[in-house]
């Protein structure tokens, strides 16, 4: 009895997170091999970028072939989303919002063109044709240079324009009250 | 003066009548509708046909009545695999939407998955990485609760100008069902977070391979990985065969078709939570992970594109929610916004669920208008459009939760006004 104690006490102890051990023991481990084919999210910091980078000048081609029919030559012509431009004006009366004038992390861009793009074959592409195509919208938008390689080194290092245009959200922001005033005010 | 008749009678005006069912006879036998006694059925003692003949046998798997037309709208987009469509309100009995009239919104089409291959992949930041089959996850201890999912772009027209016709337009992106799964807190004890996870990446299996961050606390607390929609399993645009519902939280975050949860360390800034569902502020700024829905109501009928056909009774009707938790109070003005008075709620009264507000009026053949105004169990008071506007301007697009106005003309037609 005693030492079913202690060997229970040691299992909560090395658990890292209390009560966290597994309870129903269902589903199987993954094999590395398998959560790396998996795991095509990319974060901020860039870390599960793939090897590889390109560039604008290489990349340009592609996009013609693959991306300009919906977007545009330069990205601006549509039918579907605009891609490029729309700085300062984010503010007016017509806010554009692009990936040049809006979007605050390089790395969303090439996440989203790898698992969304081109949206009628969407993952088809290469990890090399993304870099490319990623580099040469950067390019369009005046952000990077056309012979910069953009790599998975590089990618998450460039500095978007709208990259301290977010904030938390502050809800709830309006007093409560509704016209008739008869309500308590809002409180978190 | 059975329904079946009544349900020949045109669309605008179906709403309506039905209440005469409702009332009791008493009220029916003062009918107002002028038109209600010229009907040949409703004059002659004939019973109805279908006494004298066999009905059609039983059969597998349910349809409506013929009769009944409501359907989901589809919203005019540049394509048909991004879109959305809208659940008829106007129409809806009760807090639990139909799963086959619940609304849409998919980023690349519906996929087709078959649950004896998809799988769930809970990786990242875990002490033991699981795959798990869509038939292991229907072995685990299972709840059911019923909660509202909103799009956040729910009435996004309706921020300059009153811009769609009826309530389906302007509100119809929320829908409400009981939702069947197990706790995906569950599932990540089972995985053993380990110190320093603080959100989840979670992905699904469309073409759009929908990707959004969601802190871990949410997930901890009440997030459901679901496989069941009203009874049986979810419909395929809504999931089929596992989604994540996030109860009271933006729909875009409850992820479809989910297959892949990855427990990290910070968001992962997709372009579902930067580019899209992002607050523009009229100081160029943005808001980002706006999850929660707050407060919001509307009157279903009387609504838009609907007409009163006579002065004299009818019952006001509506929905309200709030991702704030439970809905406490809905008031009710018949005279726009001069004067409030409370609306019954109907029971049953659930956190994070449609909760269904009635309210007796006598309409004086006047023009006026009518509006609802929800206050939720946190204190929060659903604001009017300028309170909105004053702090947000004209381009935050996402979570307009106004106050709605509909506008009765003499003639006993209904629109939708700004007031
Ligand atoms: C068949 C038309 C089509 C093609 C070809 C296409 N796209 Fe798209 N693209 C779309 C549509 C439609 C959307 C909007 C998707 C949505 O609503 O979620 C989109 C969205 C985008 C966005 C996000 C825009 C934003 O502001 O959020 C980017 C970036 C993008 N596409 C890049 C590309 C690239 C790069 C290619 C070529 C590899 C490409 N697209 C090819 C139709 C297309």
């Amino acid at each position: 009895m005693h030492s079913v104690l202690v060997v229970a006490l040691a299992i909560i102890y090395i658990s890292p997170v209390s009560g966290q051990s597994p309870t129903y023991g269902v589903g199987r481990e993954p094999s590395p091999q398998e959560i790396r084919v998996w795991d095509i999210a990319i974060g901020p910091d860039g870390k599960e970028l793939p090897e590889g980078g390109s560039t604008a000048a290489i990349g340009r081609n592609v996009y013609a072939a693959k991306c300009a029919a919906c977007h545009g030559k330069g990205g601006k012509e549509g039918p579907y989303d605009v891609l490029v431009g729309g700085f300062q004006s984010l503010t007016s009366a017509r806010p554009v919002k692009t990936v040049g004038s809006y979007w605050p992390y390089a790395t969303t861009l090439w996440d989203y063109i790898n698992r969304a793009m081109p949206f009628q074959a969407p993952g088809s592409l290469s990890s090399q044709e993304v870099y490319g195509i990623t580099a040469y919208i950067l390019y369009l938008n005046g952000i990077v240079q056309e012979s910069e390689t953009i790599s998975a080194q590089t990618l998450a290092r460039v500095r978007m324009p709208n990259r301290d245009g977010f904030v938390a959200d502050p809800r709830p922001d309006t007093n409560g009250l509704g016209k008739a005033g008869r309500a308590k005010p809002a409180k978190r | 003066m059975g329904v079946r008749e009544r349900e020949r009678v045109g669309r605008h005006r179906r709403g309506f009548l039905r209440y005469g069912a409702a009332l009791g006879a008493a009220f029916v036998g003062s009918h107002a509708d002028p038109l209600y006694a010229q009907r040949p059925e409703n004059s002659s003692p004939t019973l109805a046909d279908s006494t004298k003949k066999l009905g059609a046998p039983v059969g597998p798997y349910g349809e409506r009545a013929r009769f009944e037309t409501a359907v989901r709208r589809q919203a005019k987009t540049p394509t048909n695999e991004s879109s959305w469509t809208f659940t008829p309100l106007e129409d809806s009995r009760g807090i639990i939407t139909p799963s086959a009239l619940h609304f849409e919104r998919h980023h690349g089409g519906i996929p087709i998955l078959d649950p004896a291959k998809h799988k769930l992949m809970i990786h990242g930041l875990v002490e033991r990485p699981l795959v798990l089959t869509v038939g292991e996850i229907h072995r685990l201890p299972a709840v059911s609760r019923i909660y509202f999912i909103e799009c956040s772009g729910n009435t996004l027209t309706e921020w300059e100008k009153p811009t769609e016709s009826g309530v389906q337009g302007t509100h119809g992106l929320t829908s409400c069902s009981e939702w069947t799964g197990v706790p995906l807190s569950l599932l990540l004890i089972e995985a053993g977070v380990q110190n320093g996870g603080t959100w989840i990446v979670a992905e699904g299996a469309d073409a759009a391979v929908m990707t959004r961050s969601i802190p871990l606390e949410k997930a901890m607390d009440d997030i459901l990985l679901a496989y069941g929609q009203n009874g049986e399993a979810l419909r395929p645009e809504q999931g089929y065969p596992l989604r994540l519902v996030i109860p009271g939280w933006e729909g875009s975050a409850q992820v479809k078709w989910v297959r892949r949860l990855k427990v990290v360390d910070k968001p992962y800034m997709t372009r579902e939570e930067t580019s899209k569902y992002t607050d523009l502020m009229p100081d160029g700024t943005a808001r980002r992970f706006t999850f929660v829905m707050e407060a919001k109501s509307v009157i279903t009928t009387p609504s838009g594109d609907q007409r009163l056909p006579s002065v004299g009774f009818y019952e006001i009707r509506g929905l309200a929610w709030s991702g704030r938790g439970a809905v406490r109070r809905v008031e009710v003005s018949t005279d726009g916004g001069r004067n409030w008075s409370d609306a019954r709620l109907e029971e049953p009264v659930l956190r994070h669920a449609h909760t269904r507000f009635c309210h007796p009026w006598r309409w004086d053949g006047r023009e006026t208008i009518l509006q609802s105004r929800c206050t939720d169990e946190s204190g929060y008071v659903q604001p009017t459009r300028e309170e909105l506007v004053k702090q947000r301007g004209l381009h935050s697009y996402y979570h307009n939760n106004a106050i709605q106005s509909w506008k009765v003309s003499a003639s006993g037609s209904v629109r939708n006004v700004h007031a």
